[in-house]
């Protein structure tokens, strides 16, 4: 198990490496830089700036410095946002961000889960009808359709909500449900197929034919097997939402990371661009990795140092 | 005759789908005393495992049990309450099935899935209960209970999974087996060590088996009385003498002729029944044997014949038993319906 452990570490650590390199890459080999203007700004001046940030290095040397800024989680200056390193965005935006990400994952789970169970076990009766026409409503409605929805109806309409900001509690009740609606729907239906799958298997059958009471036979015996579908999906949904949503923040006007991840790559701000995948890939590759440890914890089959 | 433990009276039992009614048993009738091993036989769909199913009360949606009574020492199962029906289940009958590799939760240890059928239906502790379970497995011939009782159901082998689904079976010690072709999955040897088993614990228990199989080589084996069906009716019983050396219906006869025999000349072919079974959908209302019969009359087509007396033991559905009928070689007149 501990071999399977360090194996794991030393691929997720090439995964980090791959990525930088590729967004690094990725972002020089696209037109326009951090100082590109509408009026170009006078040769000099870009010399400077260029100076200033170490721009004028051939790439291969900008790479090999970026990487040993990584190395020590020193992710370098923002081009655009002045006398602000990545770090500092990160650490300013990802609280905001994973606060509304982790009540919204909170909210897929406890939700999503059981009424796909509900859904499953009522199969073709009016309330599966209502939660699937729910369901495929919230995994096509697009979340700014969502947000502005909310927005409309809760905050300008009814004044239930403020209509941005996190003042108070009732700030993220837009936020979250808006954040949620995609996910809930989709580990909803997700939930509900695996549940109606595992109730025809033949174990599901022998646990009924030894008359154990149909909650123990849902609730343990097809529960655990439904659920790893399930959880295949919400561990690399996870680190999506807890990194933080463009959509969702820029509508109810959140400072959160997503804002910046998305202003940065119109900016060129390569650091930022770069920072903030790494942070978001690291986050993705752990969550995968959790992923796998909790298959292994629910099945027995699966034994992670083979 | 020993006690009476099963009646069934006229089961049908039927699944509304969406393109129709399938009428899967279709009005049948036996009884199964104390001790007894009824074996059941039939080709797929002849409605075999949907009545054992249908007495285990264990036919989901969108099947129904239609009509008819299933008395379990005196008390009618169909019309038990869920919860009711759910003490009898694992309990005063028990059930194994098919498919051994599928049959136990892959993410549950043996130990777990037994024990928890033990107190389910005992006041055991779960020391008491995990006791009875080795001893179970023990019984069934796992061979070191004591370790293995603590392995995952990947663990074992088909024919290992089927001895601790046996043993679960048995762990409260029913008075009624019901086994749904529990040999069909495994390979032969083991086939016959499960069979072997099941006799023995008969013998050692006295609980009555009831035994579902498409093989007449497995009914004759461990059964003492045997239900030939068909389309979802039932064409012959007898006791296992009767079915074997003295069948009388044609599609018992059909079934004997298209078993190989080991002492065959080289020329000699087997003989297999043309066709293939009724659609239960829109079953016949004459015979449903009659298309693929060779002796089929015009009243084959239009009524189903009723089961006329062979014997105390034998009767057979067929209308050559029927006075009127013209004598056939083999056919055996009868005066008496039952």
């Amino acid at each position: 198990m501990g071999n399977y452990y360090i194996k794991r570490l030393i691929s997720v650590f090439f995964t980090i490496i791959l990525i930088a390199t590729i967004t690094f890459f990725l972002m020089r080999a696209i037109p326009g830089g951090p100082f590109t203007r509408e009026r170009p700004v006078s040769p000099a001046i870009l010399e400077n700036l260029e100076k200033k940030y170490n721009l004028d290095d051939p790439l291969i040397i900008q790479y090999l410095n970026y990487m040993k800024g990584l190395a020590t989680f020193d992710l370098g200056p923002s081009f655009k946002i002045l006398g602000t390193t990545v770090n500092e965005l990160i650490v300013e935006g990802f609280p905001t961000s994973a606060k509304i990400g982790g009540l919204a994952a909170i909210l897929i789970v406890s939700v999503g889960v059981p009424i796909g169970i509900i859904s499953a076990l009522k199969q073709n009766s009016i309330i599966d009808y209502i939660v699937m026409f729910g369901a495929t409503l919230g995994v096509t409605l697009p979340s700014f359709v969502l947000a502005t929805g909310i927005i409309y109806i809760f905050a300008v309409k009814y004044e239930l909500i403020p209509p941005t900001g996190l003042g108070s509690w009732k700030g993220y009740i837009g936020p979250v449900i808006a954040l949620s609606g995609y996910s809930l729907s989709f580990v909803a239906r997700l939930t509900r197929s695996s549940m109606l799958e595992v109730l025809r298997q033949d174990y599901v059958r022998t646990a009924r034919a030894n008359g154990i009471s149909e909650f123990k036979v849902i609730a343990k015996h097809a529960l655990k097997n439904a659920l790893i579908p399930v959880i295949t999906y919400v561990g690399p949904m996870i680190a999506a939402i807890l990194t933080g949503s463009f959509v969702i923040e820029k509508v109810f006007d959140l400072p959160g990371m997503g804002t910046y991840f998305v202003d940065s790559v119109s900016n060129r701000d390569y650091t930022v661009i770069i920072g903030m995948t790494v942070f978001y890939a690291a986050f993705y590759v752990v969550m995968v990795f959790l992923v796998d440890v909790a298959y292994s914890l629910i099945d027995p089959r699966i034994k992670l140092d083979s | 005759m020993n006690k009476k433990l099963l009646e069934v009276k006229n089961l049908k039992t039927s699944f509304y789908t969406h393109l129709g009614e399938v009428q899967a048993v279709r009005g049948i009738s036996f009884e199964l005393e104390e001790g007894g091993v009824l074996g059941i036989v039939g080709e797929s769909g002849s409605g075999k495992s949907v009545t054992s199913l249908s007495i285990m009360r264990l036919i989901d949606s969108p099947g129904v049990i239609k009509e008819g009574e299933i008395i379990f020492d005196g008390v009618d199962l169909t019309k038990l309450k869920k919860s009711e029906i759910a003490d009898y289940r694992g309990n005063e009958i028990s059930m194994i099935f098919q498919d051994p590799m599928t049959s136990l939760n892959p993410v549950y240890k043996i130990k777990n899935q037994m024990i928890e059928v033990i107190k389910r239906h005992t006041d055991m502790t779960t020391a008491e209960a995990l006791e009875r379970a080795i001893d179970l497995l023990k019984q069934v011939g796992i061979p070191d209970p004591v370790a293995q009782i603590n392995d995952y159901p990947h663990q074992f082998s088909g024919g290992m999974r089927q001895r601790a689904l046996i043993a679960t079976a048995i762990s409260c010690n029913p008075r009624l087996l019901i086994a749904d072709e529990p040999t069909t999955a495994l390979d032969v040897t083991i086939q016959a060590q499960i069979l072997e088993l099941l006799k023995q614990l008969q013998k050692d228990t006295g609980m009555s088996i009831i035994l579902i199989t498409h093989d007449l080589g497995v009914i004759a084996e461990v059964s003492t009385n045997v239900i030939v069906m068909y389309g979802g009716l039932i064409m012959e019983k007898g006791t296992v003498q009767d079915i074997f050396y003295n069948p009388q219906h044609p599609y018992t006869k059909g079934l004997h002729k298209s078993i190989p025999k080991p002492h065959a000349k080289n020329d000699e072919r087997l003989i297999p029944i043309k066709g293939s079974p009724p659609d239960l959908m829109n079953p016949p209302s004459g015979c449903p044997f009659s298309s693929r019969c060779d002796f089929a009359m015009e009243v084959c087509l239009t009524d189903a014949a009723p089961g006329y007396k062979i014997s105390d033991s034998q009767s057979s559905a067929c209308w050559l038993h029927d006075a009127e009928s013209p004598v056939v070689e083999g056919f055996k007149k009868s005066k008496e319906v039952l």
